[in-house]
């Protein structure tokens, strides 16, 4: 039974192992939620950062996040000691290069990147569902593999939190092999926070833009029946 | 232009008139004001298409404005900082995140190039169903075309700058076109490059031509635009010729003074617009896709190409009639064909006031051929535009040149088709409607 819902819970990720066309799960975040925006910061600085950079990206914009700068210099800063420094990466690229067979890319603006046209949000749920269709697989050299990403060059580097996974060729799902430190539901809580997170930093100042957005176009609305009655006064006349 | 433009401002004593006066004598201040604005007589029944030259204008003044604060802040070099990345993309990156209101400039940037072209082609769309290029107005229309071939070279040196992936596999398969045109060909687009791939060279060349020469050009070419007809005076969605029919003092009968009348309303059409380009601007700064490409948000890599290289939207309808041509004419090659078809769909423009034989200007008093024609044609140039943001398919290819047959056909037959069709009587004045 419970195996039966772990793959039911899995089962709309996988569409075809094979295709690039796999379906993508919708990415259930928001980038207003500020305790997952902190708990995806977290996940972030401990498993992702330092393979990967966010090299556009300075520790101190992390203060937005409704932290102290000392809470970010405490807890999010291991590489640097400078909150206004970038988040750059430590390890050497051409080094990664033969680690992985490709250096791993930059993460600041990477929800953005993987987006498509008509569906700019697209990124969110790529990211959502490729971190989470890891599988084991012994002919990989890292010994994983990816539905998402086919033969990606990244070892599943959250397998601690999630367990192992492995692809039921018959099926074409994925099914949870070796259970990890989290249930299902809260590796997916907290894939999506650390989704949030990378959403929020593909543009840390998205939230104000919509903000100033509503503004600005309360301005104009309030100016258009300004200047629609001038011009009627104007033209009151012109026949 | 009306009578007494050119008189200079008399003073009242005071100390404003005072200084006008002396303005007057040595600089055509209050002729200028009266010739282009106050007494400039413009027909009093132009429509919701005739809103769409001075947003051109003002679409123009937001490009050179935010233009102006980008270039403080950004850095055209293709060579990669101490994180790896290139120093022309991060700097984007750094306008975007560091710069106090970058991002809002940056975004203005963007999505005014996308709203330059929407209002250009819009107000082209205006000349071509109301006959405003039509004598004597072919001047002003050549000028237009020209400003629309700058306006491309514009937006595609542009984008360039951000030195995205897609920014680089465009500029290297635009380039690349030149490259088929024969014996100069190889050392055209090695010129144009500056260097055997896209590289710094490259970027630094395209930053020049798009911040100085072609911006530079296009000023003067809309100055020129706007004194051509200012000199012939505007045309109307009926196609009269208002200066056909003036009072005792020699003002038009149905013309009215373009400040304040016009001015009023277009304050109106510039607030709507406004409306428009902030709702984009706020809320979908990448226009879903279309105004900035997602591959563009990863920096360009030469030894990574994307698997779809798809031009900005403004440009598919001109890229799709470049891949309709896959045949080899007369031993040149079917890439060459391509550039002169996509050459020539956008110069055919100029020859308009030409092609047109119909003896109204106006589609209100033109059949149901020019109507017709018309609709063919805008179809065909969405569905070009539609597929050229496709990767190429078999079935794309052929319907790209059904249209692309269309497109030319509409040109190339408009002398006889524009004679052939039933035409209503004119009206002596402009009429409101």
């Amino acid at each position: 039974m419970k195996k039966f819902l772990i793959a039911l819970l899995f089962a709309p990720m996988l569409a075809l192992a094979s295709g690039g066309n796999v379906h993508l799960d919708k990415w259930p975040g928001s980038v207003s939620d500020k305790a997952a925006l902190q708990n995806g910061a977290k996940i972030f600085v401990n498993y992702c950062l330092n393979c990967h950079g966010a090299s556009y990206m300075r520790y101190k914009n992390l203060i937005d996040l409704g932290l102290t700068e000392q809470q970010v210099k405490d807890n999010l800063m291991f590489t640097s000691d400078k909150i206004g420094g970038l988040m750059a990466v430590a390890a050497r690229a051409e080094e990664q290069k033969q680690w992985f067979g490709a250096t791993p890319p930059d993460l600041t603006i990477i929800a953005r990147a993987r987006g498509e046209a008509g569906n700019a949000g697209a990124g969110a749920d790529w990211l959502y569902t490729y971190l989470r269709s890891f599988y084991r697989d012994e002919n990989r050299p890292t010994g994983w593999n990816n539905v998402v990403f086919e033969n990606v060059g990244m070892p599943h580097v959250l397998y601690g939190l999630q367990g192992q996974q492995v692809l039921n060729h018959e099926t074409h799902k994925l099914e949870l092999a070796v259970p990890g430190e989290l249930a299902p539901a809260e590796y997916d809580k907290a894939v999506s926070d650390l989704v949030s997170f990378m959403v929020w930093m593909g543009e840390p100042q998205q939230e104000f833009r919509r903000t100033l957005g509503i503004f600005v176009l309360a301005f104009l609305a309030l100016l258009f029946v300004v200047s629609y009655a001038l011009k009627k006064e104007y033209w009151k006349d012109i026949h | 232009m009306a009578a007494g433009n050119f008189e200079k401002y008399k003073s009242d004593g005071s100390l404003g008139g005072n200084l006008l006066e002396w303005v007057d004598a040595r600089f055509p201040a209050t002729s200028m004001w009266k010739g282009h604005l106050s007494e400039y007589y413009a027909p009093k029944n132009f429509n919701f298409w005739y809103f769409f030259g001075s947003l051109a204008l003002l679409v123009l003044v937001i490009q050179i404005v935010t233009g102006i604060f980008l270039v403080m802040h950004y850095k055209p070099d293709a060579a990669l900082n101490a994180n790896g990345v290139p120093v022309a993309f991060a700097s984007v990156e750094y306008i975007m995140r560091d710069v106090p209101g970058g991002w809002l400039i940056r975004y203005m940037h963007s999505t005014g190039a996308s709203a330059f072209f929407i209002v250009v082609y819009m107000h082209m769309f205006r000349g071509l169903i109301y006959g405003s290029y039509r004598k004597p107005r072919e001047l002003t229309w050549l000028f237009g075309v020209g400003i629309f071939l700058v306006l491309m070279g514009e937006a595609f040196f542009g984008y360039l700058l951000p030195w995205g992936q897609m920014s680089y596999w465009g500029a290297q398969v635009i380039v690349n076109l030149f490259s088929a045109i024969p014996i100069i060909g190889n050392d055209l687009s090695l010129i144009i490059r500056g260097d055997f791939v896209v590289g710094d060279a490259t970027l630094n060349r395209f930053f020049s031509f798009h911040v100085i020469a072609f911006p530079l050009v296009l000023i003067g070419l809309i100055a020129a635009h706007v004194l051509a007809l200012h000199e012939t005076g505007s045309n109307n969605p009926d196609g009269i010729e208002i200066k056909a029919n003036k009072d005792e003092n020699g003002i038009p009968r149905d013309g009215i003074p373009f400040h304040p009348y016009y001015t009023v309303k277009d304050i109106v059409g510039v607030v709507v617009f406004l409306m428009v380009f902030s709702a984009v601007l706020f809320f979908a700064p990448e226009g879903g896709g279309y105004f900035l490409e997602t591959p563009n948000f990863y920096p360009a890599d030469p030894l990574k190409t994307p698997p779809h290289i798809a031009p900005v939207w403004y440009f598919t309808p001109f890229y799709s009639i470049l891949r309709a041509m896959v045949w080899n004419f007369f031993g040149l090659d079917a890439k060459f064909w391509g550039v002169v078809a996509m050459g020539a769909s956008v110069v055919i423009f100029a020859f308009l006031p030409w092609l047109d034989r119909s003896p109204v200007k106006s589609i209100r008093y033109r059949g149901p051929i020019t109507k017709v024609m018309i609709t063919i044609f805008v179809i065909c140039f969405f569905i070009l535009g539609y597929l050229g943001t496709l990767s190429p398919s078999p079935m794309g290819e052929l319907v790209s040149q059904v249209c692309t047959v269309f497109y030319f056909g509409f040109f190339l037959g408009m002398p006889w088709w524009s004679r052939m069709d039933k035409f209503k009587p004119v009206p002596d004045r402009v009429t409101m409607k």
